[in-house]
């Protein structure tokens, strides 16, 4: 009873400001202009095309240009549920609206698990708006190259299934991190240099040496792109994508990050006095 | 029609590191009553006031409300209506919104969010963001959110902070109307001045320490009577009241004598031969009282 009251009250407290439609605007066209022009670009390259003078490689054989161009969804725009989760939780420390909120929900892992579950769902609608602008302009561009766009095979379908789940747990990463590192500034500059330089820096370096390789799996960001079952890093990597997880085990990892930073923010700043 | 419980604080203690905010504090609210919570800034209100709330958990002791903790009543907006003073609001969401979301895990019926609003004479602004308010219209917002589940306790910091002279005869009427409906009512002020008109108790602390407590006219008697003279000649008049046995400082008008009674002064200095030019009781009024007793605070 008081955890569905304490959900609504999540649902409330996010569309009622403009936070969530702004996010999500920037991430539909983001990832819709990126798989649109990256798929003008490949098809262009791959049908017949000045190649070389372009400076664009041919594509590797065997790769689904298609599940690349629409996995660019979560592959780059996992940030945006990221950013989301974690404005969800800082957001009340910012404001001082843990007052009010906690005064009408003293028992506050109940908060906590209700934010966790308001942004697993709100992070699959984030992720049925990026793969619907990247596999709707993505096939667009390549249709009108006449490339393949996959739309009559499950398997595409299976990905975006696949996708969607991995922006709603993205979400619930967010709200770990948030309740993790409650400060708003210091949570936006971590969520920016861990997955816009950090991990793709470590990603790209590791794949040099097997070893590496096999530790770099577990990075969230390579953890997800198992779970989708494809990602824009096997086509920028030297050593492609052949060390990654199962789907499943990607999945497990992205979740093990969300329960273990939630269950940490909980047990530091969540509990804290509120002063 | 809901009932007010007490509120009791049994020795309440926050020590932050070495610092003790409050300490060993033990006073009881009751209902039907206005009771201020007086004391001069940073002298613990607002920490203790979280601690009543659950929001801080104390070093030791207990407030209760009715016995009952805050974080352990079954749905404690319906009971206790709370507004700190920190504003605490998002400025992107309207105030109707604002309300909404707590109504909302609170369980509460969607309707009182418009008949709060009205009581507070915010329903014209009910859809406008709140980070354009004032501040007397986010006292009101604050006000608002204490009333959504109609409780029978009101703990308010600070809520005159921030009105105008209309919001502040506004809100004394509005505090003793809900006393008179029969709720607890605590209300947290550094200037006894501001809340006078409206309290019937004081609850008094200094350096985290309760000082005073009790009805607002037992201020009254607290601080000792004094009696100003002067004379044309202060020495022969010194000299006098010395010889009388009464002990007396120099004044900015003469001297302050430790006397209730004017009368018996003038005896004196009729019996002396010494000429007077001014007697009278000082008036010590409830402000000088208060100031005494949070000056001289800690050490009782």
């Amino acid at each position: 009873m008081t955890f569905t009251r304490a959900l609504s009250a999540e649902f409330l407290k996010l569309f009622s400001t403009r936070l969530w439609w702004i996010l999500a605007l920037v991430l539909f066209l983001y990832v819709g202009v990126m798989a649109g022009g990256l798929g003008a670009l490949f098809g262009w390259a791959a049908t017949g095309g000045d190649a070389s003078a372009a400076g664009v490689s041919p594509l590797p054989p065997g790769m689904n240009l298609h599940a690349v161009i629409y996995s660019m969804a979560s592959s780059i725009g996992y940030v945006f549920p990221v950013l989301l989760g974690a404005f969800a939780v800082t957001g009340e420390f910012r404001h001082q609206t843990l007052t009010p909120t906690f005064l009408a929900t003293p028992r506050r892992g109940i908060v906590l698990s209700a934010k966790v579950v308001a942004m697993l769902l709100v992070g699959a609608l984030f992720g049925v708006i990026a793969w619907a602008s990247t596999v709707g302009l993505g096939a667009a561009a390549l249709g009108a190259f006449n490339l393949d766009t996959a739309l009559d095979s499950s398997d595409t379908w299976a990905m975006v299934g696949r996708g969607v789940l991995a922006m709603a747990l993205w979400a619930a990463v967010g709200v770990g991190l948030g309740a993790l590192v409650p400060s708003q500034v210091a949570a936006l500059i971590i969520v920016i240099a861990f997955t816009q330089f950090l991990e793709p820096v470590l990603r790209l370096v590791s794949s040099f040496n097997e070893v590496t390789a096999n530790i770099a799996r577990f990075l969230p960001g390579a953890a997800s792109d198992s779970l989708v079952g494809a990602s824009f890093y096997s086509v920028a990597m030297p050593g492609g994508s052949a060390e990654t997880l199962f789907w499943w085990q990607g999945g497990l990892v992205l979740l093990a990050i969300a329960v273990v930073t939630t269950v940490a923010g909980y047990f530091t700043s969540w509990r804290r006095d509120v002063t | 029609m809901p009932i007010g419980v007490p509120i009791e604080f049994a020795g309440v203690t926050k020590r932050f590191g070495a610092v003790n905010a409050v300490n060993d504090l033990s006073f009881t609210v009751e209902p039907g009553r206005v009771t201020g919570f007086l004391g001069p800034n940073g002298a613990g209100k607002t920490t203790s006031l979280r601690m009543l709330l659950g929001l801080v958990r104390p070093t030791s002791g207990t407030a209760t409300f009715g016995g009952v903790p805050y974080r352990q009543l079954p749905n404690p907006l319906t009971a206790v209506g709370a507004a700190l003073e920190a504003a605490s609001f998002h400025p992107g969401r309207t105030a109707r919104n604002h309300l909404g979301v707590y109504a909302a895990a609170a369980g509460l019926d969607k309707a009182r969010v418009d008949i709060v609003l009205g009581k507070v004479g915010l329903s014209e602004y009910a859809d406008r963001r709140v980070g354009g308010y004032s501040l007397g219209m986010r006292q009101r917002l604050g006000l608002a959110g204490t009333l959504l589940g109609d409780p029978g306790v009101l703990v308010l910091d600070e809520p005159i902070n921030g009105l105008d002279p209309e919001g502040i005869k506004w809100i004394r009427l509005f505090l003793r109307e809900l006393a008179a409906e029969g709720r607890t009512v605590l209300v947290s002020s550094h200037l006894l001045s501001e809340v006078q008109q409206s309290v019937d108790d004081v609850v008094i602390i200094a350096r985290g320490q309760l000082v005073h407590r009790g009805p607002l006219s037992s201020l009254d008697t607290e601080a000792t009577p004094h009696v100003i003279v002067n004379s044309p000649t202060p020495e022969a008049l010194a000299a006098a009241l010395t010889a009388a046995g009464l002990s007396h400082a120099p004044a900015r008008a003469g001297l302050l004598v430790a006397a209730s009674d004017p009368a018996q002064i003038g005896h004196v200095a009729f019996a002396a031969g010494v000429e007077i030019s001014v007697l009278h009781r000082q008036e010590t009024g409830l402000e000088d009282s208060f100031l005494s007793l949070i000056a001289g605070g800690g050490e009782r």
